[in-house]
């Protein structure tokens, strides 16, 4: 089980509280959490990464265990620490103003 | 009693604005979708508890929204998992998805560059007048997507971008199809407006596209005064009595066509000011019509301070200032080009809303206008249900 804690704005598209437990086949990639994440909230598709290529939006950012996973590869292997579900995956929209 | 319903978008969220007939008092509901820009939503004429909205956000891209029940509860299209599961057990996740078709191309850039069409937001939604499952969206960058299936997936109309779209140029907002007028007498017949592009029309169905640029002249931002495409076009209305009549508020000039858009000429007469963006007509007289004249292309605000929404009884050229209840001094908000809409009662109410969040309706077709509420986030768009 994988642990991800999502911005406000996705929180609320999504319809949930707090973080969001998922199960996750086959190795714990960004890849493989995004795809289950938006296998459970349909909504949350194209918010995250573009439809067609898959890449992080611009202002999306993926933190976990105090470090910036967001310019890794998606296949890359998340934290054993995510993995196990002992940190979460962070979410994160990117700091501006507005 | 017939009520009204008031549809508002708005930089960080939607709202609703309800009221009997009389249109004295308003119920306010919202904001929904709070903190997203919501720059259009519509109902459905066929089935008006039907509702579209477009919510964007430069952080999480676009979301499409419907409401089956009047604005209460709201869901992407087709989101439930148990029906968007496709064939290989992926979500289908289709609501939000704006995929130009073919050979993306490129169209011209600020510097003169051609840069490739890349999607940002949907700044339009037109429900068919007989279909509720079937609706349009004018995205940035431009071009018009179709649905058939209330909203669950989105296809583009392509032949729009072969009306010469390599000339098509943004506007300081983005290029943006930001008009989409559907003719209620041939549902074949469509009209799209387009900044910095122009006016474009088809008489398939969206298959094909022509320019409708003959007659705008825009001598600051187009040296060739034969220029077909590249007009920034801000707003173009239609009476649903009289559907080969247009009017279009241009980035300068309000223009007026009789057959189709095929000609235009300019009806900015007695105006203070012919720079704008919204131009609406008054429900049962199709040569009354309004716009908002603001200061210039520099000045993005009311001239002299006064808010003044100008009415022509004469299909253009004469012009008389609407003034009762609207602030007359230190004003100075923007009214964007969608964020003027009028409802069918007798009389004719009229509303409008700003970019200091103020939505004023005036319930006697312009002549007394009061502020139906005051402090909203700036107001991107407004649109007017009258229901029975």
């Amino acid at each position: 089980m994988i642990r991800v804690a999502l911005p406000y704005h996705l929180r609320n598209l999504a319809r949930v509280t707090g973080e969001v437990e998922l199960d996750v086949a086959g190795p714990a990639t960004l890849a493989a959490v995004l795809d289950a994440l938006e296998a459970r909230f349909p909504a949350l598709r194209g918010t995250l990464r573009d439809h067609d290529t898959l890449k992080r939006r611009p202002m999306i950012r993926f933190f976990a265990c105090r470090e910036d996973l967001s310019f890794q590869s998606l296949e890359a292997p998340l934290p054993d620490a995510v993995a196990s579900g002992d940190e979460p995956l962070r979410i994160v929209g990117a700091m501006a103003g507005g | 009693m017939s009520s009204i319903r008031v549809l508002v978008g708005t930089r960080k969220g939607a709202f609703t604005l309800t009221s009997d007939g009389s249109r004295k008092r308003w119920r306010i509901d919202g904001p929904h979708f709070a903190g997203w820009e919501v720059y259009h939503l519509k109902g459905s004429p066929a089935e008006p508890d039907r509702l579209y909205a477009s919510q964007t956000s430069g952080w999480f891209g676009q979301v499409i929204q419907r409401s089956d029940d009047g604005g209460r509860t709201w869901n992407p299209p087709g989101t439930r998992p148990e029906e968007h599961m496709g064939p290989d057990g992926m979500p289908k996740g289709g609501s939000n998805m704006f995929r130009y078709e073919g050979e993306v191309g490129t169209h011209r850039f600020f510097d003169g560059s051609q840069r490739p069409w890349e999607f940002r937001r949907v700044w339009h939604v037109e429900p068919s007048h007989t279909d509720p499952d079937v609706a349009y969206a004018g995205v940035e960058d431009a071009a018009i997507f179709r649905t058939g299936d209330g909203g669950r997936t989105w296809k583009e109309l392509p032949g729009l971008r072969q009306a010469k779209g390599h000339l098509w140029q943004p506007g300081a907002g983005g290029m943006c199809l930001h008009t989409i007028l559907l003719d209620p007498r041939d549902p074949r017949r469509i009209f799209v407006a387009i900044s910095a592009a122009g006016a474009f029309r088809s008489d398939d169905g969206g298959d094909s596209w022509k320019p409708i640029n003959r007659g705008l002249h825009s001598p600051y931002e187009l040296p060739d005064p034969e220029a077909e495409v590249g007009h920034c076009v801000h707003r173009i209305a239609q009476h649903p009595s009289r559907p080969d009549v247009l009017f279009m508020q241009k980035h300068w000039d309000v223009m007026r066509s009789d057959d189709a858009g095929n000609g235009w000429s300019e009806v900015s007469g007695d105006l203070p000011t012919d720079f704008g963006f919204p131009i609406d007509i008054h429900a049962h007289e199709p040569d009354t019509i309004y716009v908002v004249p603001i200061t210039s292309d520099s000045l993005h605000y009311p001239p002299d301070g006064k808010l003044r929404v100008y009415r022509s009884r004469t299909g253009g050229h004469e012009w008389e200032p609407l003034t009762r209840g609207l602030p007359q001094r230190n004003c100075y908000v923007n009214v964007l080009r969608d964020a003027m809409a009028v409802d069918h009662l007798d009389p004719c109410g009229v509303y409008f809303g700003t970019t200091g969040g103020q939505v004023y309706c005036s319930p006697d077709g312009g002549d007394n206008w009061k502020p139906v509420v005051r402090d909203l986030p700036a107001v991107l768009s407004v649109e007017v249900q009258t229901l029975p």
